[in-house]
């Protein structure tokens, strides 16, 4: 094996560290951003996360395909938003309780369920090797990309473009800016969100299949670590944009990919300030792109509304 | 609560009801106190566990010896797992106590001992509780408590000897929790073992800052390999993690807690482990002949408290190990002797002085030996 190339392992490994650790919270973040454009806000996904992380590890155990694992974590995770979209429609429910309870009930649940799955190794999802071209084993290590990446790169645009472009799109953000409005032009507020929060919470078990399928790659129950709830912050710091969640989750990545890089090159003093790299890298984010003049823009109106 | 339904099934096989215990609180207790002097009566023995038990780490250390004293005769375990380092591990405890009739106890996790340990021992003082890591000081703590623990850095020793003799970068990597002296320790002894191959080898240490932190362990396996490490190890709760990743990038590794061997066929050399049953195996024995198991255990490879995993395929330098283990088992080998210098290059064992693994200033430690690549802060 080729030795260290030193300082360039830095760049190169939050490069590698942005592709291998965002997913999830593009996937989160964009599940997140679409709720929160139809006006509601689902702070269960992290639960749906991980109930979507065990259920696509029994799955691919049981069946032998990885794939058929994302696909029931999709499903799994378009059942528990159905039901958050299904409490919050119900008189005088405020939904943020309900995400709070839906988080714990989801992280609960799938502690319980996943017990059998801790030691078995299921299949997991491949990787596409982006570079063939380098004969540096560690620019190759770094472009290995799973499939789901590639995938949640698209949506990002896709999200993007059916919001802004579709009449779907226009609904669903009408129903996030103004009942009246998607009233007056005969929109079922309600089925919206429903829908919205369902396809929403399907994207949060797909990001949660990929932690447990290909990047650590197991079931155990410190996956998550709160990567759900972090990705529901990366939405506001995002503006409510698809494409600016995918730049965020991908900078969340390579800021904690930060700690184990510069450690592995030798810099290693004051690693646990390097580990609160992401953390204090959104906060400083934050304070720079507030200001009292627009500090709510891109916020969907009825977001938050008390009914 | 999965492992509820494991207690209940074990009660079940002698005819008493957790809830008709639970009816008459006082014979409960009085079974609680006569139940190791009287022989047809089973001894019970309680275990609490901090996560799953099938975790391939420290709990399913503990769980695997657990399951072994079941089979003794007379025996019965009741076991919890995943509770947290809490009040609830004194409910935990009170419950074995109350309603199993537990007699000895095993807190496993080292947050269990002081206050929680400390106060259900002043409250049951016929029941003995004995924890795993804690450091039980007579005359400060009551004597129906105690704590044991194994000297694993002597199987890190030789697991390091391996990974040296097998590595071909001479870069070896050590994926650690947090910088406390047990994980120091074994840093240090893998790397003084691997020196003793290759006086050149370095070990690269990363710290997660946790015990549990399953995509960090993934990043900080994959930053080594990006640096040309070849051989890993680790400590952290459960290796699953670090283990599957360097297999999955063709890189070798060594176990820890217990045996990974089947998380990687190819690239598992050998591996550190805890041999818990031998503890509890003495302390079960000890009770059942009306002893009080002892206070302040403590043992390594010669007293069979900790062994390493069987060489896997790729191993090398098999002999070298061999002839290390047998030297420290006939106790002509000291890992730690002088003159030994941290890697800033102060001297932190003079020249001529030579540690047994017993000597209390090592559980002090607080540096990382020359050849280690990484910061205690």
């Amino acid at each position: 094996m080729d030795s260290g190339i030193g300082l360039w392992g830095v760049p190169l490994a939050m490069l590698a560290g942005a592709i291998r650790v965002s997913t999830p919270f593009i996937f989160v973040s964009l599940g997140e951003c679409l709720t929160e454009r139809s006006g509601r806000i689902n702070l269960g996904l992290e639960g749906t996360l991980m109930m979507g992380a065990m259920s696509a590890y029994g799955t691919s155990l049981a069946s032998g395909s990885p794939w058929l694992g994302v696909l029931v974590a999709a499903l799994v995770g378009v059942l528990l938003g159905a039901l958050h979209a299904g409490i919050c429609q119900l008189p005088r429910v405020n939904d943020i309780a309900t995400g709070i309870g839906l988080m714990l009930f989801g992280t609960g649940l799938a502690f319980f369920l996943g017990k059998p799955y801790i030691q078995p190794k299921a299949p997991n999802l491949g990787a596409i090797e982006f570079g063939w071209w380098s004969s540096v084993p560690q620019v190759r290590q770094a472009l290995q990309v799973n499939h789901l990446f590639v995938v949640g790169i698209l949506l990002a645009f896709a999200l993007a473009w059916a919001l802004k472009n579709t009449r779907w799109g226009l609904i669903v953000r009408l129903a996030g800016e103004s009942v009246d409005a998607a009233l007056a032009i005969g929109a079922s507020v309600g089925r919206v969100r429903l829908v919205a929060t369902a396809v929403g919470g399907g994207f949060a078990g797909i990001g949660g299949a990929f932690l447990s399928l290909y990047y650590p790659g197991s079931w155990n129950e410190g996956l998550s670590s709160g990567q759900g709830l972090m990705a529901v912050a990366l939405v506001i710091f995002a503006r409510w944009e698809p494409v600016r969640c995918l730049w965020a989750s991908l900078l969340f990545g390579a800021a904690g990919a930060i700690s184990p890089a510069l450690q592995s090159i030798g810099v290693t003093q004051g690693y646990y300030l390097f580990s609160a790299a992401p953390y204090v890298l959104t906060l400083a984010l934050m304070i720079a792109t507030c200001s009292p003049e627009r500090s709510l823009r891109g916020a969907p109106g009825e977001l938050g509304a008390v009914r | 609560m999965a492992n509820e339904s494991g207690g209940m099934k074990m009660i079940d096989k002698f005819n008493i009801g957790r809830r008709a215990v639970m009816g008459g609180a006082a014979g409960a207790a009085a079974f609680g106190l006569v139940g190791a002097a009287q022989a047809q009566k089973p001894l019970v023995i309680g275990f609490i566990y901090v996560g799953p038990r099938d975790d391939y780490g420290y709990n399913q250390a503990h769980a695997e010896a657990a399951a072994i004293l079941k089979k003794m005769p007379g025996v019965k375990v009741v076991e919890e797992e995943k509770v947290p380092e809490t009040v609830a591990v004194e409910k935990s405890m009170e419950s074995m106590i109350n309603l199993d009739g537990a007699t000895l106890v095993f807190p496993t996790s080292f947050g269990y001992f002081d206050p929680h340990m400390l106060k259900e021992a002043a409250k049951y003082p016929a029941i003995q509780f004995r924890h795993c890591g804690g450091l039980w000081t007579q005359g400060k703590h009551p004597m129906n408590t105690g704590s044991y623990f194994g000297y694993i850095d002597e199987a890190q020793y030789v697991a390091g000897i391996v990974a040296g003799s097998t590595s071909k970068s001479g870069k070896l990597g050590f994926v650690a929790a947090k910088p406390i002296p047990q994980v120091l320790r074994n840093i240090n002894a893998f790397t003084l073992g691997a020196q003793t191959v290759n006086p050149k080898i370095t070990t690269q240490a990363i710290f997660t800052g946790d015990w549990a932190m399953p995509v960090k362990e993934a990043e900080a396996t994959n930053s080594m390999i990006a640096q040309g490490v070849d051989v890993v190890t680790c400590h952290v709760d459960s290796p699953k993690v670090v283990i599957e990743t360097a297999e999955r990038a063709g890189i070798f590794s060594s176990g820890y807690h217990c045996n990974q061997a089947k998380l990687a066929p190819k690239g598992y050399l050998t591996g550190a482990e805890w041999a818990w049953e031998k503890v509890y195996t003495d302390m079960v024995n000890d009770m059942k002949s009306g002893k009080a198991p002892g206070n302040f255990v403590r043992g390594g490879l010669k007293e069979g408290f900790v062994r390493t995993s069987a060489y896997g395929p790729a191993a090398q330098g098999k002999d070298k190990a061999d002839a290390a283990k047998d030297a420290i088992l006939g106790g002509s080998l000291a890992i730690y002797k002088g003159g030994l210098k941290d890697n800033k290059g102060n001297t932190v064992i003079p020249a001529g002085t030579s540690y047994l693994i017993t000597e209390p200033k090592l559980e002090s430690m607080n540096y990382l030996v020359e050849g280690v690549i990484g910061s205690t802060s």
